[in-house]
């Protein structure tokens, strides 16, 4: 009992972390209907920088955890640039060239930080120093553990404030909803797009220190499987959905870490997989995902 | 029309032959060395993939990203068979071709049933997913020889085969793609929703291609497999996917000549260019970058070479006589 009430508090930290990512794609496909496919390089890229950051935060003397604002800032405004160089020109072009175009610079982020960096995995420092916390009966966990998921609540509450009571956030529905309508009632098509990057890769930046944190190996790859199982979340939730996203991400991290302890660990990937392609067929839109009727 | 048919098969088989004999004669005069013989046959089953993939992406308008995926079914496949001597030489890789071809088709309909009858990329990451994960399935058989690879598979391939394999493929697709059925796929990419109406039953005809274009991924797996005598599940990862839709979208979606010319010369380039290997994913990344930003039909477009067209315009008044 107290073996399962371990494994799904994994899958909670887990499941928190997909849902951070999940969210980046889901409102990134809610808005411009594409599959963004170097949201999972963004994480790497996270990871990277805070590496980078952490000597020359620890000789200036400032708290560690600060790197996770560096690295946010820095993936925001990388996502931006994405947006406006390689995917705005091919806004009006069809969705398999935009795709394919996704696919480039998830390849080219890939690449460059390979040569940057060489291919060999780097080990992440600690950076949040606690010890285990006992949460009574002799039940302890991680305080990584307890972070992981304190922050992707705390976040996921203030995503959606900010998507509901904000101006921005309304201007976001309403683009999803049909950019054309939202231009004419003086929405600007541009800006909410370029936000909804700068938020999506920032938090997924996020994700990726939490990530590197109970992880410690970082490689240039490692984003790519992390962003795929993220999307099935995404799909899983109902893409489009934010709420869908929070929930899709936690129940594919309590399902796999149940599967690794108790069928096995190989499998885990495949089961993930099974779960989306039986998503798939019974329920394309998701849990929480709206059917919308085709126009013609 | 029928004899014209006739005729421009004839023509075809004809220049393919000459290309055959001519490189065969280059090979045994020892022009070609013993390691481009090698990266010649890695050319035909590249080709075979591009043209197959090209099926899927450029016609159907899907993009597709685990043709490593049932590449590596087939190779294992066809691999085990060989391997078991069912038929001895030829027969028995023609068998395992076959072999390999079909259960490739299982897996396809497997995953494009569910994903094939919606709207959308979903097939793009499904298919991603699929790729990664039947390489740790491979891995976790006992009867594939595991992370360790399988050992001792017979060499059967060699360039006569893969060549005329390359070219019953190439033939057998174009055909396909000029039938009634190939007509439906590309109205499917052109307009869903105007093929759905005119009658076309959409999921059956993107499941078709789909399904073809695995078939034959699976045909140049055991190709491979029986040519390199080992094999491990970590060749087919995602990278090779990659390769095989880099040679698609920059040889042109939509057309089958592209896709020959653009096998032959992304597999001969980097044995030209020695230390190309590690920017070559990068020079490809921004190859695709480009391409959608400047020229997403590719560099043939929808251009198919045509050999009898070349005929009939040298020579305007036979046209004339023949018709």
């Amino acid at each position: 009992m107290l073996d399962l009430l371990k494994q799904l508090i994994n899958g909670l930290q887990v499941g928190s972390i997909y849902a951070l990512v999940a969210l980046g794609y889901t409102m990134v496909y809610g808005i411009v209907k594409l599959i963004n496919f170097a949201h999972g390089d963004i994480i790497m890229v996270g990871s990277y920088v805070c590496l980078m950051a952490i000597p020359i935060l620890s000789a200036a003397g400032l708290p560690l955890w600060l790197c996770a604002v560096g690295a946010a800032l820095f993936c925001a405004i990388l996502g931006v640039v994405i947006e406006r160089v390689a995917y705005k020109p091919l806004r009006n072009s069809p969705r398999i060239s935009a795709l394919i175009t996704a696919i480039g610079v998830s390849l080219l982020l890939q690449n460059v930080f390979m040569l940057l960096f060489t291919a060999t995995p780097k080990p992440f420092p600690a950076i949040f120093t606690g010890g285990n916390v006992t949460l009574g009966g002799g039940f302890t966990v991680s305080f990584i553990t307890l972070l992981t998921i304190l922050v992707a609540v705390v976040l996921m509450v203030l995503l959606q404030l900010f998507i509901k009571r904000t101006k921005i956030g309304k201007g976001m529905r309403a683009v999803s909803e049909d950019a054309g309508a939202a231009q004419l009632m003086g929405i600007s098509v541009n800006t909410t797009i370029s936000v909804t990057f700068a938020i999506g890769s920032a938090l997924a930046a996020v994700a990726a220190v939490l990530y590197s944190s109970a992880y410690p190996m970082i490689d240039p790859y490692m984003g790519s499987f992390l962003g795929i199982k993220a999307f099935v979340a995404a799909v899983l939730g109902g893409i489009g959905s934010i709420p869908g996203a929070m929930v899709g991400g936690l129940a594919m991290g309590v399902v796999e870490s149940l599967t690794k302890a108790y069928i096995s660990s190989q499998m885990a990937d495949a089961v993930v997989f099974l779960i989306l392609i039986v998503v798939l067929l019974v329920k394309p839109t998701g849990i929480m995902g709206k059917n919308i009727g085709e126009k013609v | 029309m029928k004899k014209h048919t006739l005729a421009s098969y004839l023509v075809n088989f004809v220049a393919a032959a000459a290309v055959y004999i001519l490189i065969t004669a280059l090979m045994n005069g020892g022009v070609i060395s013993r390691q481009y013989q090698g990266v010649l046959v890695f050319a035909c089953i590249n080709c075979i993939l591009a043209v197959s993939l090209n099926l899927t992406t450029g016609f159907l308008g899907e993009i597709a990203l685990g043709h490593a995926g049932f590449m590596s079914i087939g190779a294992y496949t066809g691999a085990l068979i060989t391997k078991a001597d069912l038929l001895p030489g030829t027969p028995g890789l023609l068998l395992g071709m076959l072999a390999g071809g079909l259960v490739a088709v299982i897996f396809a309909l497997f995953i494009g049933l569910p994903v094939l009858r919606l709207k959308g990329d979903y097939l793009a990451i499904v298919t991603l997913g699929f790729g990664e994960i039947i390489r740790v399935i491979v891995e976790a058989l006992p009867f594939t020889g595991g992370a360790k690879g399988l050992t001792g598979i017979p060499r059967l391939t060699n360039f006569t085969i893969a060549y005329w394999v390359m070219v019953a493929v190439i033939a057998i697709l174009f055909a396909f793609i000029r039938s009634r059925h190939g007509r439906a796929i590309i109205a499917i990419s052109q307009d869903d929703i105007a093929s759905e109406a005119a009658g076309i039953p959409n999921t059956y005809y993107k499941t078709l291609a789909f399904t073809i274009a695995a078939f034959f991924a699976g045909v140049a797996g055991c190709l491979f497999a029986n040519y390199m005598g080992i094999l491990g599940a970590k060749t087919f990862n995602f990278l090779k996917s990659i390769d095989i839709l880099v040679i698609v979208v920059l040889g042109g979606m939509g057309s089958f000549t592209g896709s020959i010319v653009a096998a032959f010369g992304l597999t001969l380039l980097p044995e030209l260019l020695r230390g190309f290997d590690q920017y070559r994913m990068l020079v490809y990344s921004i190859a695709l970058i480009l391409m959608m930003m400047f020229r997403p039909s590719g560099l043939m477009g929808g251009y198919e070479f045509s050999l009898t067209r070349l005929i009939y315009k040298l020579k305007p008044k036979r046209k004339e006589a023949t018709k």
